[in-house]
């Protein structure tokens, strides 16, 4: 009774017409027949894509900077923000002579994101520091075995000439928030040892 | 001989045989499908007989209607070894005599009905027509008192299911 | 031609298009039910999903077949040859149109033209029930036990108040042979105008007695897992299914011979066809009106939800066979009042 709402459900006797069920069942059969002739939910896949928002959250790609190099440091912090636990990375020193190769002075040497685990929330793509990772509108394809689920750097970082554009991923505000230091996974490894959270 | 009589024969031999196995299978089930298939053989003699109405209604009353509830009981009952009730040895022999009177009462009729040979004078006998005047005319009052029999299999049923209900 | 030759090619005919149509009607019921429930339905396997039966069919084919080793492996493999045999049986004694005349020669568009035809098709639907219950039991399986005993309940139930409707069918045509039937409603009006009740209760009937929802209780996929038929798998299970689309056919076949004229159509004499040719157009009508009600069929399921057990015991015994009783009584009323009789 508290919001008023609650009805009171009444067993009465049924009248002789509805008794007798053929009205009913003609009226239910006329429902039907009507459905034939009404515009059908079926988007036909292959064929014809569901459009998708802008922010969509797909398959990951490792973003290059302009030069071709690779932007991601291997920091960790996508791992770490990744509440599935999907994401798993080996770092390595870039040598001398791989500069063009990558951004940083530390790099991924294997990074996997298990798309089986990975639930698209997109905290790894909030929690880098250096604009590497990002979901895109990709859908992830399905395959016959588990294995091929565990994308490699192989299937997620974009290649020179053909860049995975991520610009709708990137709207100012975006940006803004990235930049908010309340949430954990913004922070950056100095940040973290400046002011460590409350809960640490 | 005949093609006819080819079928006769044959149709007699998985009469009998499935009659047999109505008996000697240990397996109820198995007795009950046996049964259909003597009534598919005996109502085959019908049709060579001319009576094809009498084949149908055969197939349908008891092959199609009785021997499903049968079937029905017998697959709904957990026929085992342990649940069969000890037959007293009373029973044996008193079934023995009411066979025994049966089969007397058969020969003795057999014996004493004049069969009048295997020509068929008029091709419609077995017709629904013919069938429908003899039973409305020469045979009304068996007929009807035959109806008044399965009223009363039908009060009995309707008497003991309620009873049961009751207590 | 040789009659007898004429014969054998109607019989593989008419074999082979039922076949052919249970084989489409798969393909319909599930055409019928997407854009019922506003999807598309199969159109992947050829153009608009044409080839999708025989998609099914290789399907089925291709399945590993399985006995179950507690099962009673004769009767196991009886039960979907029963169902498709009696299935296949009843097509028979339909009229599928009027004479075919080839020079002098005459031949009937009908297997057999038995004076008992009905008693027949009656005599063959009752023993469907057999396929079901034999393969429900075989299978020792609790939920096809329960399936099976719940298909030769109903069949029972709902044969009598079938036969009932019938039996003033006959009264008001006076025949049993459904050739009869057909061409006194040449001459008259179609039966449905003399026996609308009788027809609502055929119907009905007609609906429990293929197993087709709301009257699927035998299968019943909400309860039974798949009710006589959870252990069958391959071309068995495909027996089985297969044999419920013929039957729907069937009985489309007789509903509209019984009710809606069989092949006849309303001014059918004043086209001034040619014998040959009406023969052929009033074939293809009577296919027409087969395929709306195999279309209804289709409708009722996708409509009707099913009955619970009581209510279909209820509706059987305590609605229908009433119903048909009075049915038969009015009949009789009518035609004594019209001194018929």
């Amino acid at each position: 009774m508290l919001t008023n709402r609650s009805k009171q459900v009444v067993k009465k006797e049924m009248t002789i017409m509805e008794k007798a069920y053929l009205p009913a069942i003609f009226s239910g059969m006329l429902i039907t027949f009507k459905h034939i002739f009404m515009k059908k939910a079926t988007i036909r896949y292959p064929e014809q894509v569901r459009e998708f928002a802008p922010v969509y959250r797909g398959q990951h790609v490792l973003k290059l900077d302009e030069a071709g190099a690779e932007r991601c440091t291997a920091c960790g912090l996508c791992a770490v923000a990744c509440p599935a636990e999907a994401i798993t990375m080996v770092a390595e020193e870039r040598k001398k002579g791989e500069e063009n190769l990558y951004r940083e002075e530390k790099y991924a040497s294997t990074y996997e994101i298990n798309m089986l685990r990975c639930i698209f929330c997109g905290l790894c793509e909030e929690a880098c520091p250096k604009e590497a990772i990002f979901l895109t509108d990709r859908i992830v394809p399905s395959t016959f075995e588990r294995d091929e689920f565990i994308y490699g750097k192989d299937k997620l970082v974009e290649t020179i000439d053909q860049k995975v554009d991520v610009t709708k991923r990137q709207t100012p505000e975006v940006l803004e928030f990235k930049k908010d230091k309340k949430h954990k996974h913004n922070r950056t490894f100095l940040d973290r040892v400046l002011k460590p959270s409350s809960k640490h | 001989m005949s093609l006819t009589q080819y079928i006769f024969w044959f149709l007699s031999f998985l009469a009998l045989m499935s009659s047999l196995m109505v008996v000697f299978t240990k397996n109820a089930v198995y007795s009950v499908l046996c049964l259909i298939i003597t009534f598919f053989a005996i109502a085959g003699h019908y049709l060579l007989l001319n009576a094809q109405f009498l084949a149908a209604v055969h197939i349908i009353v008891y092959a199609g209607a009785i021997m499903v509830l049968f079937l029905y009981v017998i697959m709904m009952l957990n026929q085992n070894k342990d649940t069969e009730p000890k037959k007293h040895p009373y029973l044996m022999v008193i079934s023995v005599i009411a066979a025994g009177l049966l089969m007397l009462t058969m020969v003795g009729t057999v014996k004493s009905a004049e069969l009048p040979g295997s020509t068929i004078a008029d091709a419609q006998v077995g017709t629904i027509e013919k069938l429908g005047q003899v039973l409305f005319t020469d045979f009304l009052l068996p007929f009807e008192v035959s109806s008044i029999l399965f009223l009363a299999a039908m009060v009995g049923a309707v008497y003991l299911s309620k009873n049961k209900l009751q207590s | 031609m040789d009659p007898l030759l004429f014969k054998a090619i109607l019989v593989v005919a008419v074999f082979g298009i039922t076949l052919i149509v249970a084989l489409y009607s798969t393909f319909g019921e599930r055409k019928i039910a997407a854009v019922m429930q506003d999807r598309v339905g199969p159109n992947r396997a050829g153009p608009f999903g044409l080839l999708q039966p025989l998609a099914d069919g290789i399907k089925m084919f291709m399945k590993q077949e399985l006995i179950p080793s507690v099962s009673n492996k004769w009767l196991f493999i009886i039960g979907p040859c029963i169902a498709m045999l009696t299935a296949c049986m009843t097509g028979v004694v339909i009229p599928w149109g009027g004479s075919l005349t080839f020079g002098d020669q005459v031949f009937e568009l009908q297997i057999a033209d038995l004076n008992i035809g009905i008693l027949y098709l009656f005599g063959v639907v009752s023993l469907g029930v057999y396929g079901i219950m034999i393969g429900g039991w075989a299978s020792n399986n609790k939920f096809s036990l329960i399936g099976a005993i719940r298909a030769s309940s109903q069949m029972i139930s709902y044969e009598i108040a079938m036969g009932m409707a019938i039996i003033a069918l006959v009264m008001s045509t006076g025949t049993l042979s459904l050739k009869e039937i057909v061409m006194q409603q040449d001459a008259g009006l179609a039966n449905i105008v003399y026996q609308p009740l009788g027809f609502l209760i055929f119907l009905v009937c007609a609906f429990a007695e293929t197993n087709r929802a709301p009257f699927d209780l035998p299968e019943c996929e909400t309860e039974l897992i798949g009710g006589y038929h959870t252990e069958y798998s391959s071309l068995k299970l495909g027996f089985y299914l297969f044999a419920e689309y013929i039957n729907m056919f069937i009985s489309s076949a007789v509903i509209v011979s019984f009710y809606f004229g069989g092949y006849n159509f309303p001014f059918q004499h004043e086209l001034g066809l040619d014998g040959n040719l009406l023969t052929i157009v009033q074939t293809l009508v009577f296919f027409g009106k087969i395929f709306f009600f195999v279309f209804f069929f289709m409708w009722v399921r996708w409509t009707i939800p099913r009955f619970r057990y009581d209510q279909l015991m209820h509706l059987g015994w305590k609605v229908l066979l009433p119903l048909a009783l009075f049915n038969i009584f009015a009949t009789g009323l009518v035609m004594w009042g019209m001194g018929k009789l």
